[in-house]
């Protein structure tokens, strides 16, 4: 059985060894596409096999847990990894397009598997010094890939995108010693039991919010995000994409794996923070995509409020909000990575990202128009796109616990956020060109507007399948939530015994 | 012992968070290298200190006899020294090629990725 888990890690890193032996042929990048293509099956095999056992678990060299290393899949790890390996693939024929031969020779795409490789484990492991590890990974490869190119921008942006980063995992690490230092045991399925056994129970609730810090910057949540605005919208298209659909989501599930499965102590105390964090993370992130008139910078923000209502579906604590939570990460994690992929398109189109340099993108390229809307409405939680389920569980969520404020600004908050979408397709695609020029899709070559378009279609094709039969999707979601609320079978999978 | 270690760790952290208050991004830097020995000695720490008694098994038995050190956190340490240089190493490469090419390492100066509103661009 542990192949199956091993897989979808081990395809991507073969693939980045490959990819890095090509690098200065131009076979190199269909090396890459090969492999997200094998990445996308072995992940489906693997969500093939967790719904059909709900939970697996392989233990690392035939040391049993919890003294071994641990991969676990359980339907939010499965879907989490299945989303990446879609993600991947759509990036992987992107950058066909967008990146230059100079940069590829760099080993771009090695880097770009290796940062696959880095988020699909941490959404596969089931120990806690090991999604260190995996964090690690991602960054070093998430650090190169945004620097890749050179220029003073990316310079600048990659200079405090690692310097915040890298004091995020070092206060993840130290709440991994303390924590082993007070359980003794580093297996997050074994310290479900340890913790709630401890006898210090406010030291536990000092190591959670040790996590929620080391974890909230790494998802960017008020007032932890600023890293993020600063550095997002330099690096390639390809990479601010793949960025935004999956790195800050990454954050977003270690938090729901550890603040559902570890640290469920004190709920009171914890989850009452993360719902002001969330409301706060919303607020603060859709006011500041609204002082914005950069494309990239905009959508940036919006990564920063969209995360609040994920956090938030975690925070309520409740079926409905974690299932709302759940599908909300998967359905932003497709819209937002497309929407980045849009900004890249209308950049080769219409020569800037600076929403003041362009315009007239409607006349001459309506189809990247009708592109655009797809994922922009969706995001906004327009009816019936993927948005508007997502949006809708979780206020529902909200209004059953009769918070009422917290659903109020989650309703606000979708509303500003159809003001930022107006304004970009109101200045992108309505408004004539300020240099009184056509935009034409003509000026790049058939070959890289084919490949740039291809997934854009794809994604935006994949929002309008979960908006208008959002019923197995949301079914996915609710098993999901519940497995979180009750990781029973979490426990006993991964342990071989009843706790 | 743990109570040395505890004063040792106190003391780094302390002047690590003082040197990453600084705006020069070198005094972070060494600030971070500080931070991140603080808390690789934290999780040092955590497995509990034993004085002079190796983790090893004597020849033909299956299990060490009597109390040795906990050999986990060491792995664990081990692993995050090699995973902190590199990333370090990776700063100070990062640092160098930004001073070169912005001229800087003060980090009010270095705007370029977020201009000011009223400055040229």
């Amino acid at each position: 059985m542990s192949w199956v888990l091993v897989m979808p890690i081990a395809v991507p890193f073969a693939t980045a060894v490959v990819a890095y032996l090509a690098r200065n042929y131009p076979s190199g990048r269909w090396i890459s596409l090969a492999g997200s293509v094998l990445s996308l099956v072995a992940s489906s095999v693997l969500m093939v096999a967790v719904l059909g056992e709900g939970v697996i678990a392989a233990q690392m060299s035939n040391w049993n847990a919890p003294f071994g290393i641990t991969l676990v899949a359980d339907y939010l790890s499965a879907v989490m990894v299945l989303i990446t390996a879609i993600t991947g693939l759509a990036t992987a024929i992107y950058a066909l397009g967008e990146i230059p031969e100079d940069t590829e020779s760099l080993g771009f795409y090695a880097l770009f598997q290796v940062l696959i490789a880095g988020v699909t484990g941490a959404f596969l492991t089931g120990d806690l010094f090991n999604l260190y590890v995996w964090f690690e990974v991602m960054l070093i490869a998430s650090f190169s890939l945004l620097v890749i190119g050179g220029g003073k921008e990316r310079l600048d942006a990659g200079i405090k995108y690692v310097a915040l980063n890298l004091v995020s995992t070092l206060v993840f690490l130290s709440g991994i010693g303390l924590l082993y230092g007070v359980t003794g045991t580093l297996n997050m399925a074994d310290l479900r039991g340890a913790v709630a056994d401890a006898e210090n129970q406010g030291l536990m609730t000092v190591i959670a919010m040790m996590f929620m810090v080391g974890f909230g910057v790494k998802a960017a949540v008020f007032p932890l995000f600023f890293w993020l605005p600063a550095s997002y919208h330099t690096p390639y298209f390809a990479i601010s994409a793949v960025f935004a659909g999956l790195l800050t989501k990454v954050g977003v599930y270690a938090l729901m794996r550890m603040f559902t499965l570890v640290f469920v102590g004190d709920i009171g105390f914890t989850h009452e923070i993360l719902i002001w964090v969330s409301v706060l993370t919303m607020f603060t992130g859709v006011i500041g995509a609204a002082a914005q008139t950069d494309f990239r910078k905009i959508l940036s923000f919006h990564i920063i409020s969209q995360i609040g209502y994920m956090t938030l579906g975690l925070a309520l604590y409740t079926p409905l909000a974690l299932m709302g939570g759940v599908f909300y990460l998967v359905h932003h994690i497709i819209v937002k990575a497309n929407l980045f992929f849009v900004a890249g398109l209308a950049k080769q189109y219409a020569g800037d990202t600076d929403l003041n340099r362009i315009g007239g993108l409607y006349k001459s390229a309506p189809l990247l128009a009708a592109l655009f809307i797809v994922p922009a409405f969706s995001l906004a939680g327009f009816p019936p796109l993927s948005g508007f389920w997502a949006k809708y569980l979780i206020v529902m969520a909200a209004i059953e616990l009769e918070q009422w404020f917290v659903a109020f600004m989650s309703l606000l908050v979708g509303l500003l956020t159809i003001f930022s979408m107006t304004k970009i397709w109101g200045m992108a695609f309505w408004k004539p060109h300020p240099d009184g020029i056509d935009p034409t899709p003509d000026r790049a070559p058939v070959r890289v507007t084919r490949a740039m378009i291809t997934p854009i279609a794809g994604l935006a094709a994949m929002t309008i399948v979960i908006g208008f039969y959002p019923e197995p999707f949301v079914q996915f979601a609710e098993i999901a939530a519940a497995q979180l609320l009750d990781p029973t079978q979490y426990v006993t999978t991964v342990l071989g015994v009843q706790p | 012992m743990e109570a040395l270690t505890a004063i040792v760790i106190g003391v780094l952290t302390a002047a690590a968070v003082y040197l990453m208050l600084a705006r020069n991004f070198m005094r972070f830097l060494f600030g971070l290298i500080l931070l991140s020995n603080a808390v690789n000695l934290t999780i040092f720490a955590s497995g509990r200190m034993t004085k002079g008694a190796p983790a090893l098994v004597p020849y033909g038995e299956d299990a060490p006899l009597g109390m040795v050190g906990n050999a986990l956190p060491q792995a664990l340490v081990l692993t995050a020294i090699v995973i902190g240089f590199g990333l370090l190493a990776f700063t100070l490469a990062l640092i160098f090629e930004g001073y070169r090419r912005m001229d800087t390492v003060d980090t009010e100066e270095m705007r370029f990725a977020e201009p000011k509103e009223d400055s040229p661009k």
